[in-house]
């Protein structure tokens, strides 16, 4: 059936996601965005104790209307909260239960700790064929080899806490994109170690840092999927697969900092007394009315293409077009909308008194990493015209 | 719980539309446009599936469904899929019986519903926008007055089959209120006017009309003494209208896809070429988000819920959605998209109107 209704249980955890955003990532949202690389150690053990309590524990529509509140809160602060993040999101959709168990459960006992996915190179992004870290087959061992740049959460996860990270490397170069594979590497593993922390601008309070692997060793089982070379697609599909899940993920995020642009702009024209009415005429229609309808219209088609990305993931359903669609489609919103939204507010948006210049800085990552939305586009279009990459470039 | 999968019923019905509106409407709605009419056979085709009749009770001659604005949803996107004209000439009925079925007195349910069931389509319709520059539903310029009988005053246009319609629902200012008359074939006062012109939707008959003091007994207020709930029915048919609009561009862009696949240009399809291939990403893209905006709204409006902002936001982006995507439709072909050979140009002119049409549908 089709159906809106979010249950009571789920509207508990949404609502109770909100309160975290509100009051704990909310009051300290412009400290963290003006120190950059500062630990927001409180806001830490917090987010650390309520995932020991089991929010936010799932990926799904739930997981997905959670990760929005949390990002309308503060999208740095989110991302800066422990809990198995990208890397952990890869294990999952790639991963055998038995590398869930092994690479997951950290994430539910002891000290805060966090997950990180490492794919681009100082030489390539979206390109991941050309990705030059190698992975050798050594006895039992593979041995890693390369450089990862733009490692969201590399540093907590790799050098503050025993977390895990995704690495993304080539078994075989002459394969191109089938010798591709992803494996996990455990922190404190030698021959690994973060080089350099990005100053960025936005979504500041996320590390994004440089990591490096000179002949790291890591037992053969740690890589998800298999381990053989296959036909052209076919073994790249498996490592492909986390992209369905973190593309919606990364979109919902998108969609937090884009409704709190949102929403700040309608409580200042609030304060002005000025309302959005709905049912009446463009004609008739203010410009900001006609603005807002228009920017609020967005953001919901952008919300309801994540959510329905979230459901086919949860119920089993193939989501690659419908994930890249809701990417694509958050992605271009936040960065308009949040944009928009500084322009119509004037002085009080470009000013840092409010934090609207701020959503609109964080907005744009969202256009950006996990692929971006040309990226993403171009997913689309070869899935709707039945295309291989030859086919179109 | 947030899901989005039809129902095995809605995907009945979509299957079944959709069959139609390929093996019939299809095939002949070059013609319709060019010609300016749709023929019987057509309609009365249409009208064998049961689908407007379908939430009438059986003892006054339809099937008896409980009425749902969602799988309406579905009916609109598959018919305008088809073809606008036709579907609005198929559903124009619906205009005359879901707002009797949903909001009418005993009395006016048995004397106009049993009118529009039977063996063949019989017409009624609505006439709801006015033809002035910033019409605003909101503000009707027609007006009806008096107690114990009331008198129409006011013009309205775009009325689709007027000339034919058994009766006509007029919607009309009553002092502080927007209220519905059902008014009666022939009514005194009541004139129907030449046959309006369009840039699009060519094959459907639409008409203006002028009610000078038209009288209208006590009687056919719509809802009687209650009256009726205008604001739901402007959202019900914002829903239908947006449908339509996702029907249209789905149209336009599953034609765009195939062409730029067979069309060469430079020894490889235009398809790839990002240049084209992008605009058939956002076509894709829009589509969808347009359609789960209306299902949003739909699922408001059958909880019998207040639906006003979700659907206002569905048809003002599905208003925008189907001018892209048209306009898309047509650049994706060059030259040949201009030339009426091809259906691209009849989708872009249709979809034009989308921004205008207010109260044309419903479902």
């Amino acid at each position: 059936m089709i159906d809106f209704e979010i249950s009571p249980e789920d509207n508990t955890k949404v609502e109770e996601a909100h309160n975290i955003a509100q009051n704990l990532f909310r009051p300290v949202s412009r400290y963290y965005d003006e120190h950059e690389h500062e630990e927001p150690q409180e806001l830490i053990d917090t987010m650390w104790d309520m995932r020991g309590k089991g929010f936010l524990t799932g990926l799904g529509v739930t997981g997905a209307l959670m990760v929005e509140e949390l990002c309308w809160g503060d999208a740095g602060l989110y991302l800066a909260s422990p809990g198995p993040g990208l890397g952990g999101a890869a294990v999952f959709a790639a991963g055998t239960k038995e590398q869930w168990g092994r690479f997951l459960a950290r994430y539910n006992e002891g000290k805060p700790k966090w997950g990180a996915m490492a794919m681009t190179e100082p030489g390539c992004g979206s390109d991941t064929a050309a990705i030059q870290a190698t992975a050798v087959r050594d006895g039992d061992d593979w041995v890693l080899n390369g450089d990862k740049i733009f490692v969201t959460m590399g540093h907590r996860a790799l050098d503050l806490s025993e977390g895990i990270i995704v690495v993304w490397a080539s078994i075989d170069k002459s394969a191109g994109r089938a010798g591709m594979k992803s494996f996990v590497v455990e922190a404190g593993t030698p021959g690994m170690r973060v080089e350099k922390l990005e100053k960025k601008l936005g979504i500041k309070a996320s590390d994004t840092a440089t990591v490096i692997f000179e002949n790291c060793r890591i037992p053969f089982n740690n890589i998800l999927g298999k381990a053989e070379v296959k036909s052209k697609t076919e073994g790249f599909k498996g490592a492909m697969a986390t992209f369905d899940v973190t593309r919606p993920l990364v979109a919902a995020q998108a969609l937090g900092v884009t409704r709190a642009a949102l929403d700040m702009l309608k409580d200042e024209l609030d304060k002005q007394g000025i309302k959005i009415h709905y049912d009446v005429p463009r004609s008739k229609q203010t410009a900001i009315e006609r603005d807002f309808m228009e920017m609020e219209a967005n953001w919901r088609a952008a919300h309801l293409l994540v959510l329905r990305a979230m459901w086919q993931l949860q119920s089993g359903t193939p989501n690659a077009l419908e994930a890249s669609m809701a990417k694509a489609k958050a992605g271009r919103a936040a960065t308009l909308i949040t944009q928009r939204a500084v322009e119509l507010m004037g002085p009080l948006g470009y000013s840092r008194k409010l934090l609207l210049e701020k959503f609109m800085r964080d907005a744009k990552i969202n256009d950006i990493f996990e692929g971006t939305g040309q990226i993403n586009t171009l997913v689309v279009a070869r899935r709707v015209l039945n295309y291989t990459r030859e086919q179109l470039k | 719980m947030i899901a989005f999968s039809p129902t095995e019923e809605q995907q009945m019905i979509v299957n079944t539309v959709k069959q139609f509106a390929t093996d019939v409407m299809r095939k002949k709605y070059r013609d319709c446009d060019e010609a300016g009419e749709i023929p019987a056979e057509v309609v009365d085709a249409a009208w064998e599936l049961g689908l407007v009749v379908s939430c009438i009770p059986e003892q006054l001659g339809g099937a008896g469904w409980e009425h749902s604005a969602l799988t309406g949803t579905f009916l609109a996107e598959e018919l305008a899929w088809g073809d606008l004209s036709m579907a609005m000439h198929i559903l124009a009925p619906s205009l005359a019986i879901l707002p009797i079925v949903e909001m009418g007195t005993e009395e006016q349910k048995n004397k106009y519903l049993p009118l529009v069931c039977g063996e063949k389509f019989k017409p009624a319709t609505a006439a709801y926008i006015e033809p002035r520059y910033n019409f605003d539903a909101n503000e009707l310029g027609t007006v009806a007055t008096g107690k114990g009988g009331y008198t129409l005053k006011g013009a309205k246009c775009y009325v689709p089959l007027a000339a034919d319609a058994s009766y006509i629902l007029v919607y009309a200012r009553e002092g502080a209120d927007n209220q519905c008359f059902i008014v009666d074939k022939g009514a005194k006062g009541l004139e129907i006017g030449e046959r309006e012109k369009n840039m699009g939707i060519k094959a459907l008959a639409t008409y203006e009309l002028a009610l000078k003091d038209c009288k209208v007994p006590a009687e056919n207020r719509l809802g009687g003494a209650k009256g009726c709930n205008f604001n739901r029915l402007s959202s019900l048919s914002r829903l239908a209208l947006s449908s339509m609009a996702v029907g249209v561009g789905r149209a336009a862009f599953e034609f765009s896809r195939d062409y730029a696949k067979e069309r060469y240009a430079f020894g490889e399809p235009i398809a790839s070429r990002q240049a084209i291939a992008f605009m058939l990403a956002d076509m894709a893209m829009e589509v969808d988000a347009a359609r789960l905006l209306g299902w949003e709204a739909a699922w408001k409006l059958d909880k019998k819920e207040d639906a006003t902002r979700e659907s206002c936001l569905a048809k003002t982006y599905a208003d925008g959605m189907v001018m892209m995507v048209t306009d898309y439709g047509v650049q994706v072909m060059g030259g040949h998209g201009y030339i009426r050979d091809n259906p691209v140009e009849l989708w872009f002119r249709n979809g034009r109107g989308f921004s205008t049409f207010t109260g044309m549908a419903i479902v």
